[in-house]
């Protein structure tokens, strides 16, 4: 989509079905849609401007990066030169930093979800004493930062003498109250009691009205809970930039490890290995793109679990 | 609450709590009896991990705050890190970061839902929707490393725009005076399509009778925003602030990257989370590290917990 065809398009409002339908004429009313289509050009850009730029950059060499204009398109061969220059920097070290970002948001979405569905089920369903107490610890849980847990969980594992261990990261990625929440939410709006009952009348056992009635009809929010669980471990630096340094860091925490060798940045480190900067800019698409993947296909998840709740059918 | 503190025995007393009304419903019909057990079990695994990684940290950060080598010291903790000469700077640098960032969000993130709620074509409006909230991708480290070449004049795509505001190397983009509106940029980069799109989606309840009959009764495009779709997402938008304010006070990401690439020219200690963590690695003092997570938690909790109460967007039960 081109900044021209958005601003004409944006023009154009006025003749839509929802109808604004000015006259086209009065002055008045153009002035306002250019002022709009401005506007909206305008975000367009800023926001996809540094992406797109981020992208051309891993194909050009070095030299072309200071040199040649920010668009000037960039060439296979300098983003073959510059896989190269990743993949031999430390040998290989971004895939142990990838793999282990896989391992800890991996085991972690599993475990997210093994806890957080049933737990999501029983409290919209079930009817047990502490119910209305873990309801409203989730809910506030849920909208404190995860920041501001991180650093009394490093304390925490840090007296527990857990720290730089696999499980120290996992473990704390697995707990997930808004993924409660959500599940929550499902469960006591789209789920009708009678369905459950009729099924306990048949003679089904409690275990078998989750996994054979309930789970299968859950299907969307487990997919949405997911989501958001991968979503926000991979992305997370704090967290594990506290409790696994070196090589058992995930790729957010090994990207800034990174920096340290880029000589632009940090003259001091013209050691053995350097990173040029476009080799630092491919290292940042590959740090983002099982994340940015999935958010290409995923706008309705988003919305879906950043309103859910708040509109009441 | 005791126990709960040697946080290693933290899911026993869970445990244990959630067994007991087991045998009160024992009068009742076994299947009652045994939904009653059931829902325990599904809620075991979560409630371990809460107390694990909810409450067992939170009490041994508390418990950490208010004691040196292990003797209770009241406030002392607290007023050290208050009293160090480098809590009242991060304090400011963190307040006018979230001041800019919060005015630039509400202030875009309404007028760019309503205008991109406006288009008539619906493919550009979900077109411009997508482009908007795509930087979401782009978090924590990586969309900080995004924005340094943004930032360094001598590679950035903006750089005739850095250049005119007299800015020839990355080390004085990110002078000091400039770091509260460049940390609200990034911000706003990463997080604002997101709220745009819930508050389109806020937009689309408004009904459309009722944008109908202003349009009838003569009301012009701001006048309709102004009248009836700003009071309609009203409540999001409060939502959306307090979200950003509690996530706004926790910076520590952007700032320990920029300082790390501007060799110490962004300060180690601009924010409170970085004194924090100075606190308990380059200081090994815990406790001081911990009163100053207490503090922040405190902000964070007391914001949640308003919002819970008051806020109404959550009310199902």
């Amino acid at each position: 989509m081109s900044a021209t065809d958005l601003g004409s398009a944006a023009l154009t409002t006025g003749s839509g079905p929802r109808g604004r339908r000015g006259a086209e004429t009065d002055p008045r009313s153009w002035l306002g849609r250019a002022f709009i289509a401005v506007v909206l050009t305008f975000f367009a850009l800023f926001f996809a401007v540094p992406i797109l730029w981020l992208l051309n950059a891993t194909a050009k060499s070095p030299r072309d990066l200071l040199t040649t204009a920010p668009f000037a398109p960039g060439t296979f061969g300098d983003l073959a030169a510059n896989w190269d220059a990743l993949v031999s920097f430390q040998d290989g070290i971004v895939f142990q930093w990838l793999g282990n970002a896989g391992l800890y948001s991996g085991v972690a979405l599993v475990l997210t979800l093994v806890t957080s569905i049933p737990a999501g089920y029983a409290m919209a369903l079930g009817t047990f004493r502490g119910r209305k107490v873990l309801l409203t610890t989730t809910l506030v849980v849920m909208l404190i930062p995860n920041t501001a847990l991180v650093l009394p969980i490093f304390l925490e594992l840090s007296a527990l003498q857990l720290v730089g261990t696999a499980a120290s990261v996992i473990l704390p990625f697995s707990f997930f109250p808004f993924g409660v929440y959500l599940t929550y939410i499902y469960f006591s709006s789209s789920i009708p009691a009678d369905l459950l009952a009729a099924a306990r009348i048949d003679g089904c056992g409690e275990m078998a009205v989750f996994t054979r009635i309930a789970l299968p009809l859950a299907k969307p929010v487990v997919a949405l809970v997911g989501f958001f669980s991968f979503v926000a471990n991979w992305n997370n630096y704090f967290l594990p930039f506290l409790v696994a340094p070196g090589p058992k860091a995930p790729i957010q925490v090994g990207l800034a490890e990174m920096l340290a060798n880029v000589p632009q940045f940090n003259p001091t480190a013209a050691g053995v290995t350097t990173i040029e900067l476009p080799v630092l800019a491919l290292a940042t698409v590959l740090s983002v793109a099982p994340v940015l993947l999935i958010f290409l296909f995923s706008q309705r998840f988003l919305v879906a679990g950043m309103t859910a709740g708040g509109t009441k059918e | 609450m005791a126990t709960a503190q040697q946080s290693g025995a933290a899911p026993v007393p869970g445990a244990a709590s959630l067994r007991a009304p087991g045998t009160r419903t024992a009068r009742h019909g076994s299947i009652e009896r045994s939904r009653g057990r059931m829902s325990y079990l599904f809620v075991s695994g979560y409630t371990v991990l809460l107390f694990t990684f909810g409450l067992a940290p939170t009490l041994y950060a508390a418990y950490l705050s208010l004691t040196k080598e292990g003797q209770f010291v009241g406030f002392d903790n607290f007023v050290q890190v208050i009293q160090d000469f480098r809590f009242g700077p991060a304090v400011l640098h963190v307040a006018l970061f979230v001041l800019f960032w919060l005015a630039g969000l509400v202030l875009f993130v309404v007028v760019l839902s309503l205008l991109v709620h406006g288009l008539a074509s619906r493919g550009l409006s979900t077109g411009l929707r997508f482009v908007y909230y795509i930087p979401g991708a782009l978090a924590g480290a990586s969309s900080v490393m995004l924005w340094l070449f943004v930032l360094d004049p001598t590679v950035s795509p903006v750089s005739w725009v850095l250049h005119a505001m007299g800015m020839q190397t990355f080390v004085q983009t990110v002078s000091p005076a400039n770091l509260p509106v460049i940390f609200a940029i990034i911000a706003f980069w990463t997080g604002a399509g997101g709220w745009i799109v819930v508050l389109y989606g806020a937009l689309n309840n408004v009904p459309g009778e009722v944008m109908e009959a202003a349009k009838i009764d003569g009301a012009g495009r701001l006048r309709t925003a102004l009248s009836i779709q700003l009071p309609m997402m009203r409540k999001w938008i409060s939502y959306m602030a307090v979200m950003s304010l509690a996530a706004g006070t926790q910076l520590f990401v952007e700032p320990r990257i920029l300082s790390q690439a501007s060799k110490g020219v962004v300060p180690v200690d601009y924010s409170l989370n970085q004194l924090a963590y100075l606190y308990a690695f380059k200081q090994t003092d815990h406790n001081g590290s911990a009163a100053i997570a207490i503090l922040l938690l405190v902000v964070s909790l007391g914001l949640s917990m308003f919002f819970v109460i008051k806020g109404g967007l959550f009310e199902r039960d």
